[in-house]
């Protein structure tokens, strides 16, 4: 077997392969290492590697394969966002702020996904704090699309989007406060899947909008999403807001049948602003999804164009207090010589955080001042909840809501950098799912001009198996999700 | 001019509970710095709260101790504030919708009267850390583990119109929390910590004047003597023609001055909204319903019941009642002796004397429930004199066993035997004939004086131990007698 059929290879296919003994894990994370070696320096996609505690994981799972004991994920190589806190593994979350952090703790995402025996290969770059939808503002240096190097990946979870596609890793973790999986999936041509919000536990996720932040999985399949999201998703009594539900077989219940299912086409969404290309690709997906006996259907999200705004206020909100913890006092960046605690307090976070982030700390402490609160944060609250009910309204017409990730495909580094509303607009159709509390999945929908494009399908509130389910039954009917990168410009 | 005090509190009461609001850490007074504070404590990335149902159970209990109304969704806010000693940069604390809502508080003053408080509100709270300022050279250490210690933050209403109710009140708010099970209340170690809203206007006059707010004093005394404190400095202003300006001040207690805390007068902008990292409480009636059925007798209940069920007046009734431990104890004795007022005497009395020269409170009191109640036993059959149960009350606390075993390595009993005080006042009468002579020739009224001396003489035979009743009658048979 070849060094290029394993890393593209689907974590299905990779567990059989482990299973019968066809390849160890040994030599499968060997082979990530490789690739990492070879095609992270280009990319940028990775920011801390642990190859002997990779390895060192991969032996254990290969004698637990040896034995007959193994998890659902055992010996599969991971990378996780640098968002995960990881015990004894720096967590920068793409800051210079928590540069030389080093937690004390796993995530609960991390435990579990250890649990079911992953072997972690390092944490991938990112938008600062998760900031970002073009991977620009993280402090270690923009991401590179590998489907054109002078592209951005998408954010925040570029650099696992990136690493992905790249075939450093087969299954790689991500979190979306605003579209942070579903729109860099949708740039790299990968499957990401956000879960409803309280799926999958915060605890141990390094927080931006804790209301709205929700993690998942990004893989080459749907079916491989189900795997991980089984192995990630379930209640924890360390994050209140987790959800007091059973876990379903995600993987074990998929079925491509799609007969009978009602897909709502948002007609705020196929409206004339949708780039036409996309638009093509868009419905060129869904046409596959009516062959195999969906029906698509139009229906009214009328308080859409809202979402923007209403996000653009409750998530900096949250986020001015989330980020109030980076004061230089107990951990993180702390300022050379402060001549006293205004000093400390205004050094440290100066020069510990990036632009963005510093913008949106002003923009949410403005939003929730005396004054202002109930103009902008109530008044988001309140539109929240109208979002939320259109979505709720909608869902009792239709199963599915569909519609692009993102308004287009990769675009060039610094292209919307210096307007700040511009790079807003790429999760415009990503936000309101994170608003509404909803499940939301990017599958690869083919490519315009060489570059891919994203086919996003939206659940009812835990109601994964669905979307799952749809996304499945595509990528057993085209290809789409098969397209990869020409890699050989970036190996070095 | 004649100034009123016009006044509210704010106590920041500390909750008993074995772990913090927020998270598993202890919570007990005077471990080493920052050892009891984990990585939610620390406000360290990515770690969250859970809520500690005790709390909630605690600050329910307490609602329900003053009668107030039970918020049925309250939710928790961020308080916005940059603080070293404060991990997150926000307290969790209840802006919105508190726990516990509009309530009336009866006040017992020292008249027997009830005063009433209205309670405007009192929500759940996280404390912060503590900076220590003294310990290290040009530097600030932060000590964390009060961090997350659960507050319950009771505001009054501006009910109060002099120092004494609002001492009233602090010592019926004490003694509520106690009875609850809630709160320690200690004030020295901080469990109890009082902020005075405090502003004077014209007697007669309906507006308030503007306030000062008088952080963090911390026993009843200086809550006394800062009220006083700031009378005086707010009237010697308005006399003199000035105004008062709105500020938070801190009382010294060393020079019984207030000082202003905060130079600058910027209200703060704490940019208050609800914590997204938990979820509101709710709590239902059932609820509700299944703490009030654990809730023990309250001290307002219980002084009507001592005053009425045994007898104690209202004074006695408003001493013992206030600490639980004192009214169990006292509870405790009169079952064993079934002699409450007397009871109630030796507890106030003498027992109280001791326990405050030793320092130490009822419940650790040498002398046990058992063994006052034996002493008064001895004292009702006139086994012992008020004289020599003092005796025997004093030995008790030394340790030297109860009444009984007292009186019998003492030989400290009441000579009560007709035949021997007979002898005893026979042996007086013979060696004294001049006394005697005198006694007999005086009147009524200078015999009562005279007979003194025969009593002491016997008492001193006796080595004290004489029944003086019994003494007293064959004395005067005898003298009688003579004659």
């Amino acid at each position: 077997m070849t060094d290029s059929t394993l890393l593209h290879a689907s974590v299905s296919h990779l567990r059989q392969l482990l299973k019968d003994r066809a390849v160890s894990s040994e030599e499968l994370t060997e082979a990530c290492l490789k690739q990492i070696n070879a095609t992270n320096e280009a990319l940028n996609a990775i920011i801390t590697v642990c190859p002997e505690q990779a390895l060192e994981s991969a032996r254990a799972a290969d004698s637990q394969l040896a034995k007959g004991e193994s998890k659902s994920l055992t010996g599969i190589p991971l990378l996780h966002k640098d968002i995960f806190c990881t015990r004894g593994v720096r967590t920068t979350c793409g800051s210079r702020m928590l540069e030389q952090f080093v937690p004390a703790y796993d995530a609960t995402v991390v435990s579990k996904m250890k649990a079911e025996g992953v072997v972690m290969l390092g944490k991938c770059n990112m938008d600062e704090f998760a900031m970002g939808s073009s991977n620009e503002t993280s402090f270690f240096g923009t991401v590179k699309n590998p489907w054109d190097l002078s592209c951005v990946p998408g954010g925040s979870s570029g650099g696992s989007a990136a690493a992905l596609a790249t075939g450093m890793a087969p299954l790689v973790t991500g979190t979306d406060t605003g579209g942070s999986i579903r729109q860099p999936a949708s740039l790299c041509g990968v499957t990401g899947l956000k879960p409803t919000y309280g799926r999958v536990s915060r605890l141990g996720i390094i927080a931006f909008a804790s209301s709205l932040d929700q993690a998942g999985p990004m893989a080459r399949t749907a079916e491989d999403c189900a795997l991980a999201l089984t192995a990630m998703a379930g209640m924890d009594d360390g994050d209140s807001t987790s959800a007091n539900l059973p876990v379903p077989d995600f993987h074990g219940a998929l079925n491509p049948n799609l007969q009978g299912l009602r897909i709502g086409l948002p007609r705020e969404y196929f409206n004339d602003d949708l780039n036409a290309d996309v638009r093509a690709r868009v419905m060129a997906a869904l046409s596959e999804l009516e062959k195999a006996g969906a029906s698509l259907i139009d229906i009214d999200l009328p308080h859409s164009h809202y979402a923007i705004a209403t996000y653009y206020v409750i998530a900096p909100a949250e986020a001015s207090a989330n980020l109030a913890r980076y004061d230089g006092v107990r951990f993180g960046y702390r300022c050379e010589q402060p001549s006293d605690l205004e000093d400390l307090y205004l050094r440290s976070r100066s020069e510990g955080f990036g632009e963005e982030v510093q913008r949106r700390i002003l923009v949410g402490t403005y939003a929730l001042s005396a004054g202002f609160y109930d103009a902008y944060f109530n008044k988001a609250q309140q539109v929240r909840r109208v979002i939320t009910e259109d979505f709720r309204r909608a869902f009792e017409q239709v199963d599915v809501i569909a519609g692009p990730s993102a308004p287009g495909v990769a675009f060039p580094f610094g292209a919307k950098q210096q307007d700040p509303i511009a790079m807003y607009m790429e999760d415009i159709y990503t936000l309101a799912v994170n608003l509404a509390g909803l499940p939301g999945l990017s599958t690869p929908a083919g490519l315009i001009n060489g570059m891919p494009v994203g086919l996003q399908l939206i659940g009812k509130p835990f109601d994964e198996q669905t979307i799952l389910n749809a996304a499945h039954r595509l990528q057993i009917d085209t290809d789409w999700h098969t397209a990869r990168p020409n890699l050989e410009a970036i190996t070095s | 001019m004649n100034w009123e005090i016009v006044m509210g509190l704010e106590v920041h009461l500390q909750l008993a509970t074995q772990s913090k609001i927020f998270s598993g850490s202890s919570v007990q007074f005077g471990a080493a710095p920052n050892e009891q504070a984990d990585a939610v404590d620390l406000g360290m990335p990515g770690m969250l709260p859970v809520l500690n149902e005790e709390a909630v159970r605690y600050a329910v209990k307490f609602g329900l101790g003053i009668g107030a109304r039970i918020g049925d969704r309250s939710v928790f806010d961020r308080k916005n504030y940059f603080y070293p000693d404060l991990p997150k940069g926000y307290q969790v604390s209840q802006f919105f919708a508190p726990i516990v809502c509009e309530g009336m508080f009866e006040v017992p003053l020292e008249d027997g009267t009830l005063f009433p408080i209205r309670i405007t509100r009192a929500h759940l709270e996280e404390d912060a850390g503590k900076s220590v300022h003294d310990l290290f050279q040009q530097e600030t250490g932060i000590d964390l583990n009060r961090a997350g210690t659960p507050l319950l933050e009771i505001v009054t209403e501006p009910d109060f119109r002099s120092a004494e109710q609002a001492v009233a009140y602090l010592k019926a708010l004490h003694s509520l929390v106690t009875y609850l099970g809630i709160s320690d209340g200690n004030m020295s170690e901080g469990s109890m910590r009082c902020d005075i809203n405090i502003s004077l206007r014209e007697k007669g006059s309906e507006t308030l004047g503007t306030r000062t707010e008088i952080k963090n004093v911390n026993s009843f005394r200086f809550v006394e003597r800062a009220i006083y404190s700031e009378y005086e400095r707010q009237a010697d202003i308005l006399e003199s023609g000035g105004t008062i300006t709105q500020e938070t001040r801190l009382y010294d207690a060393e020079q019984n001055v207030t000082r202003s805390m905060r130079s600058k007068e910027v209200a703060n902008d704490y940019r208050y909204f609800p914590e997204p990292d938990l979820l509101p409480i709710v709590i239902d009636s059932d609820y509700i319903e299944a703490v009030r059925a654990t809730l023990p007798e309250l001290p307002g209940a219980k002084r009507t019941r001592f005053t009425s069920a045994y007898g104690l007046s209202e004074y006695d009734a408003a001493l013992i009642v206030p600490n639980h431990a004192m009214a169990d104890y006292f509870e405790s004795v009169v079952q064993l002796c079934e002699a409450p007022k007397p009871a109630a005497n030796w507890i106030l009395g003498d027992l109280s004397g001791a326990l405050n020269r030793n320092d130490v409170g009822v419940e650790e009191s040498p002398i046990t429930p058992e063994r006052l109640a034996g002493l008064i036993v001895r004292i009702e059959d006139g086994t012992l004199s008020s004289k020599l149960a003092k005796q025997v009350f004093d030995a008790m606390w030394e340790g030297e066993g109860d009444t009984d075993e007292v009186i019998a390595a003492r030989g400290l009993k009441q000579v009560s035997d007709s035949s021997e005080l007979e002898a005893m006042v026979d042996e007086v009468i013979a060696n004294s004939p001049d006394q005697v002579a005198q006694y007999l020739a005086a009147d009524e009224a200078k015999r009562k004086k005279l007979s003194g001396f025969f009593v002491g003489q016997i008492m001193k035979a006796s080595k004290g131990q004489a029944n003086p009743q019994m003494l007293n009658a064959l004395l005067l048979e005898k003298l009688q007698n003579q004659s």
